[in-house]
């Protein structure tokens, strides 16, 4: 370490591999200050313009805000505040083509300045050395400042690195042909970044600062250094023209001879490197207490009548850029935002600038040709030896294009800075950078997508699991169930036996069947007239459990039954008649419970007692129940069916032929009961305790209107649904 | 004489090395059948059951078995050509025609039109819907493999199937796709 | 005006693979000017008919893959094959076997692997090994220096022994090579090799009038020629030092420890270096970068095994010069070479 800083304060500059040299271009618009442009008329300022989240949007679509007023704050982690470029309207909140690559749309505020440029309070800081590190480090963050030399990361958040910094590093080199920003402002504001960089010496503690600037701006290194001669742990290291020098690992390798460690980042071997833009706008964000809403940039290239450096704030569409240097532009015009070398083009020159927006570079076709087809690659590995991170670009390319991406990530392809030195060397004009960068994303998404699918597999077993301990569950239950209610089935098989029995005494009597249908046919033809009916049934009833009683010789129930009968209406008999049929079916289903006749039945009349306690409705809603039930079972086609029955079944409620209606839903009921899950069929107090649940849930359906209105409407679709599948079936 | 020589040296040599095959095959015999697993790796875990197999696994398990590799619509040809790879089967064309890039979807559920029928809760195999009775559903957009299998129990046709948002981070440098305008 | 959407870089070093084959063929010429100073224009008329039959030939299966015919022409990449080959074989070999040469090259060794980057092995190579085992006899019927001939050849008799094996005046090309004394004259490699299989030394050897001080009679002068043109596509940076320097040295030091061992059968360092097809072979051959190795440290390997086996090769085969077997069989084993030399990449491995 000693020996290291000992030759770094010597001057030495080592070397990185590779590198080309691509014709510098500098001199285009070098040679005047940085210009101030007249305020255009519309400013778009996209909500993120750094890595990291948006900030919550502070304004809203007609308000006026005021020159550095924030319009975003930050929330979520490595979120950064964006600000009012100058003072104005907000006309629109809106997405707008984006300052990136793919220009795919990004909320922005779009902001109609008053030409006031009227300034919001500021708070400048005169003394910051009084500042606490988190009060600076705060500064810097609402301040909105980013990275201003390519990737636009959140500076507060390097700013407040934990790890140990030996070295600061300030990126100066700009090594991209024709961008000359950086070189103009440090003509200018050397004294300014100097005291950018102090602070960050105040913030970090590093124990040398370098500035690595190229030397082909010799100008830059004379004032840089000049203006830091009064700090000592400040020193201008001048670097070989060599692109890409300024790339953030081989400045480092340039100037401290250490190799960020592959997946790492720079203070991972105690390194911090800002750009010289960032440090500006850190001193102006304290000292003056400006946000960041304005920076250089280089408008350059051929097809400019007067490219040169200005002051472009944020937001200011590129147009406007353009016009105020005058643009004559060629057929097949590319603008392009960045350099020559990683800078990518524009599809339209509606974009604002942002805070990475270093140049606008817009070219003729002298200058920068465009790219001739593609040939086949001739192996010569140019593309190696200009290649800065010893990458074999040449073996690369083959892997991409066979899209074999576990070889891409054997040969690093996540090592490639996407420098395109690679591509400006080959021979055959292979887009060797764009295949990276496809290859690159693809391998990305195949990432995510494996831990999507992952977890898809995950969620899957467990739902899977889940379902099959619900079904144990179930299983559980009706083993439990029996159990519980053998009483009550013990009850109904000695109700059938007892009727089995009461057949051959009484020779007359039909079968029980024969008199529920019978019941059911007279309730039918004397409508009214049931009371009769039912005290008849209700006698035959008594008669049968009486007889039951003796052979069971158990009294209290059957006198309980008794009792309850006569007391009810006729929907007891209704209802009595569907714990028949219940009764009927059970004793079919249950052969084999005639062993457990000797238990004693207690509380088998419970569900009969209480069906009848319920009104009219209960027997009906049960019927919506099965009927609904069975919709579910069915196939599309009985939709309909069930459907145009509802309404019936709904109607009827007070109708005395509710009565019908039952009988049909249970005819129906019966039907459906074979199809449905075993869940519904076991045991006749579970079907009336399902039926009487359901009940509860529907009755207030059938009486609340909008939920009417709701049912409705899902008919509807359904039915739309259906004919639009027999309309797909047809065609 | 000599062809028995020959006869009983042949048919000697013929019984070692069959003795040796016989105990190489017991003794370094593979055991298990990682084959599943593999497979179970390549298929893209939509369960959505488009191959007729309740699952991915069950499919994985039906490769392994001998079944069809290009019954996949969701991995499309990418997952049909690594399973021809591993399985050392030819490639073939999808089965039923599908695209050999199927465009990526998420279920999008129009909440309004919601009834709350829970009938796509059911359907889901990965539990990416949330919602009770009568509470209008939502998807988990996370979770939400695609599969298609909500939208057809869905009695007022209220899933959608959307074509997965781009965005700059899963943006793959379609430059030719993006619109260009006039330079206005 | 619409505007353009392309990918970065929007630069480029204007370096095209047609430029890079016109700068090896251009760096040829001092090779062949030697070539046409020594050993007549008979390598000329070898050189039309190479770049007529592959300009032919590279069109045609072109069109039979049903490909653009002139972007495969215009890249170069044939003519500098017909060039490599014209030069390579005897001056006087009969018109057909340049033909044969140019098709095998062109057509079996080039496209059928998926045409140029996907051969693997050098066409011009490939095709003059071929047609050595071939033919021997006309690959192997070197005239000596024209100054040593007998009867020397104008320029219409060697066109017709090209084209119909003998002179106007009916001498054969046997007849021709004969030298002043009578004797069939042979390569100075190919006197070296018969006379040390006959026990004379090569002091001995050296006296015969096919040689000079350093090494064979003309065939000392072609080198250099090459060896300028080498330097000058080094400049260029064409091509990069390590295979050219690799193989010179490795070869140059073989030799000088065979000499050291056994001084009596062994010509020494600078014959070997200016004998043969050395220098053709350092700077133009084992530099093809389609079938050479793509790593530095690979390239260094890949030259100092192409030495290695050419010395060994001239001195213990069955066959004067070595150079093209040398570069085949280093062809092959290129893939290997590229996967054990991959350059560590930035970040991995030694990082402090």
């Amino acid at each position: 370490m000693d020996k290291l800083l000992e030759q770094i304060q010597k001057g030495t500059v080592w070397q990185f591999p590779g590198g080309v040299h691509p014709p510098q271009q500098k001199s285009l618009s070098n040679g005047a200050n940085i210009a101030r442009l007249p305020l255009p008329n519309k400013l778009v300022v996209a909500l993120k313009q750094h890595i990291g989240a948006n900030g919550k949007l502070l304004v809203e679509k007609g308000q006026r805000i005021l020159k550095g007023q924030a319009l975003t704050e930050p929330v979520a982690n490595w979120s950064v505040p964006v600000h009012a470029p100058s003072s104005g309207i907000i006309t629109e909140i809106a997405p707008k083509p984006s300052a990136h690559p793919s220009a795919l749309p990004e909320l922005s505020i779009v902001i109609e300045p008053d030409g006031k440029d009227e300034w919001c309070t500021l708070n400048p800081v005169s003394e910051p050395k009084s500042l606490s590190h988190q009060e600076l480090i705060d500064i810097i963050h609402q301040a909105g400042i980013s990275g201003m030399g390519g990737a636009g990361f959140p500076t507060y958040v390097k700013a407040d690195t934990k790890q140990s910094i030996d070295f600061f590093i300030i990126n100066a080199v700009e090594c991209e042909p024709y961008i000359t920003a950086d070189d103009t402002l440090m003509r200018e504001h050397a004294a300014e970044i100097i005291q950018g960089i102090e602070l960050m010496q105040q913030l970090l503690n590093p124990t040398l600062c370098i500035v690595g600037i190229e030397d082909n701006k010799p100008e830059a290194i004379a004032t840089m250094t000049k203006a830091a001669e009064h700090n000592n742990k400040i020193i201008v290291q001048t670097v070989p023209t060599v692109y890409p020098s300024g790339g953030e690992k081989q400045l480092i390798k340039l100037l401290t001879n250490r190799e960020v460690p592959s997946m790492g980042i720079p203070a991972d071997i105690g390194v911090l490197m800002h750009n010289t833009g960032t440090l500006y706008a850190v001193q102006q964000a304290v000292y003056e207490g400006k946000p960041l809403i304005e920076r250089v940039v280089t408008v350059t290239g051929n097809t400019i009548h007067k490219p040169g450096n200005v002051w472009a704030l944020l937001g200011t569409e590129i147009k406007h850029l353009l016009d105020c240097q005058g643009f004559s532009p060629v057929p097949q015009q590319r603008v392009v935002m960045g350099g020559p070398m990683m800078g990518f083009t524009l599809p339209t020159v509606r974009i604002g600038v942002i805070k990475t927006t270093n140049c606008i570079l817009a070219p003729d076709h002298t200058e920068l040709a465009e790219p001739g087809p593609e040939k086949a690659c001739i192996r010569c590995s140019a593309c190696a030896d200009a290649c800065p991170a010893s990458l074999l670009p040449q073996q690369l390319q083959w892997f991409a294009k066979s899209k074999e991406y576990d070889k891409l990530q054997e040969h690093n392809l996540f090592d490639c800075i996407e420098c395109g030195a690679c591509a400006y060397v080959c021979p055959s004009e292979i887009p060797l950078v764009q295949y990276y960068r496809v290859a690159k994303a693809e391998i990305k998404e195949q990432q995510a997508d494996k831990i999507k699918a992952d977890r898809a597999k995950e969620r899957f077993d467990a739902r899977k699991e889940r379902l099959d301990r619900e079904q144990e569950e179930r299983q559980n239950r009706h083993k439990r169930k029996p159990v519980a209610k053998s009483a009550d089935e013990k009850q109904k098989v000695a109700e059938a036996l007892a009727r089995v029995k009461n057949k051959p005494d009484n020779g007359n009597e039909k079968s029980a069947v024969a008199a529920a249908i019978a019941r059911a046919k007279a309730k039918k033809q004397q409508g009214e007239e049931l009371e009769p009916d039912n005290s008849e049934v209700a006698k035959e009833r008594a008669l049968r459990k009486e007889q039951a009683r003796k052979y069971k010789e158990q009294k209290s129930q059957t006198d309980e039954s008794t009792e309850t009968a006569p007391v009810d209406d006729k929907k007891s008999a209704v209802a009595a008649a569907i714990a028949r049929a219940k009764a009927k079916k059970a004793a079919k289903a249950k052969k084999a419970a005639k062993a457990l006749e000797d238990a004693e039945p207690t509380t088998s009349e419970a569900p009969q007692t209480d069906a009848p306690v319920d009104d009219r409705k209960a027997a009906v809603a049960a019927a919506i129940a099965r009927a609904k039930a069975k919709k579910a079972a069915k196939a599309l086609e009985e939709a309909e069916q069930t459907v145009s029955e509802e309404p019936q079944s709904d109607e009827p409620v007070d109708d005395k032929k509710a009565a019908v209606a039952a009988a049909i839903a249970r005819a129906k009921a019966k039907k459906a009961a074979k199809a449905l899950e075993d869940t519904e069929t076991p045991s006749v107090p579970d079907n009336t305790d399902n039926s009487s649940s359901s009940i509860d849930a529907d009755v207030p359906q059938s009486s609340d209107d909008k939920k009417k209105a709701a049912v409705a409407a899902a008919i509807a679709r359904a039915k739309a649904k259906k004919l639009q599948k027999e309309g797909n079936d047809q065609s | 004489m000599t062809l028995f020589y020959a006869l009983i040296a042949l048919g000697s040599l013929a019984l070692v090395f069959g003795l040796i095959l016989g105990f190489a095959a017991i003794r370094f015999r593979v055991e298990s059948n990682p084959i599943v697993e593999q497979i179970d790796t390549i298929l893209p875990q939509t369960q959505c059951g488009q191959c007729g197999y309740p699952g991915c696994r069950p499919y994985a398990e039906a490769i392994a078995n001998g079944d069809e590799i290009n019954k996949c619509p969701p991995g499309g040809e990418a997952t049909m050509k690594k399973l021809a790879g591993l399985m050392g089967v030819d490639e073939k064309p999808l089965a039923g025609g599908e695209q050999a890039e199927p465009v990526k979807t998420v279920a999008y559920i129009r909440e309004d039109e919601c009834i709350g029928c829970t009938k796509c809760i059911q359907a889901c195999p990965v539990d990416a819907i949330l919602g009770a009775t009568r509470q209008m559903h939502t998807v988990l957009i996370d979770e939400c493999t695609g599969c298609d299998l909500c939208v057809e129990p869905c009695p007022v046709d209220c899933i959608d199937m959307l074509p997965v948002t781009e965005t700059k981070q899963n943006w793959k440098w379609q430059l030719n796709a993006i619109p260009v305008t006039q330079i206005d | 005006m619409k505007l353009t959407m392309a990918s970065s870089p929007h630069n480029h070093s204007h370096k095209s693979v047609t430029r890079l084959m016109l700068i090896v063929i251009a760096a040829c010429i001092p090779g062949l000017v030697a070539q046409v100073v020594f050993f007549g224009t008979g390598v000329l008329i070898q050189l039309v008919l190479a770049l007529v039959a592959v300009t032919v030939f590279e069109a045609a299966i072109m069109l039979m893959r049903k490909r653009p015919v002139w972007p495969a022409l215009s890249d170069g990449s044939a003519w500098l094959t017909a060039v490599l080959l014209a030069l390579s074989i005897p001056p006087l070999a009969p018109w057909w076997v340049i033909i044969i040469g140019c098709l095998f090259s062109i057509v079996i060794v080039k496209q059928l692997y998926g045409g140029l980057g996907f051969n693997l092995f050098n066409p011009a190579m490939a095709a003059y090994v071929l047609l050595l085992v071939s033919f021997p006899v006309q690959m192997t019927s070197w005239l000596p220096v024209s100054d040593l001939l007998n009867n020397a050849i104008g320029f219409t008799d060697q066109l017709r022994l090209i084209f119909t094996d003998f002179t106007s005046i009916g001498y054969s090309l046997d007849q021709v090579r004969a030298g002043i004394d009578g004797v069939t004259m042979a390569t100075p490699l190919d006197t070296i090799k018969t006379d040390v299989g006959h026990g004379l030394t090569v002091t001995e050897s050296m006296q015969k009038n096919v040689f000079n001080e350093w090494a064979g009679l003309g065939w000392m002068w072609v080198n250099l020629g090459f060896l300028a043109g080498g330097l000058y596509l080094l400049k260029e940076k064409v091509i990069n030092w390590h295979i050219p320097v690799s193989f010179i040295a490795s070869l140059a030091v073989c030799s000088a420890i065979g000499y050291i061992a056994a001084p009596g059968t062994e010509p020494g360092t600078v014959f070997h270096l200016l004998s043969g097809a050395t220098m053709m072979g350092a700077f133009f051959i084992a530099t093809d970068p389609v079938s050479a190795a793509t790593t530095n440290k690979g390239r260094l390997i890949y030259g100092a095994l192409i030495g290695l086996l050419v010395y060994l090769i001239r001195t213990f085969g069955g066959f004067p010069d070595a150079v093209a077997f040398a570069v085949l069989l280093l062809n092959i084993a290129v893939p290997l070479i590229d996967y054990y030399t991959q350059p560590r990449t930035y970040g991995h491995g030694a990082v402090k």
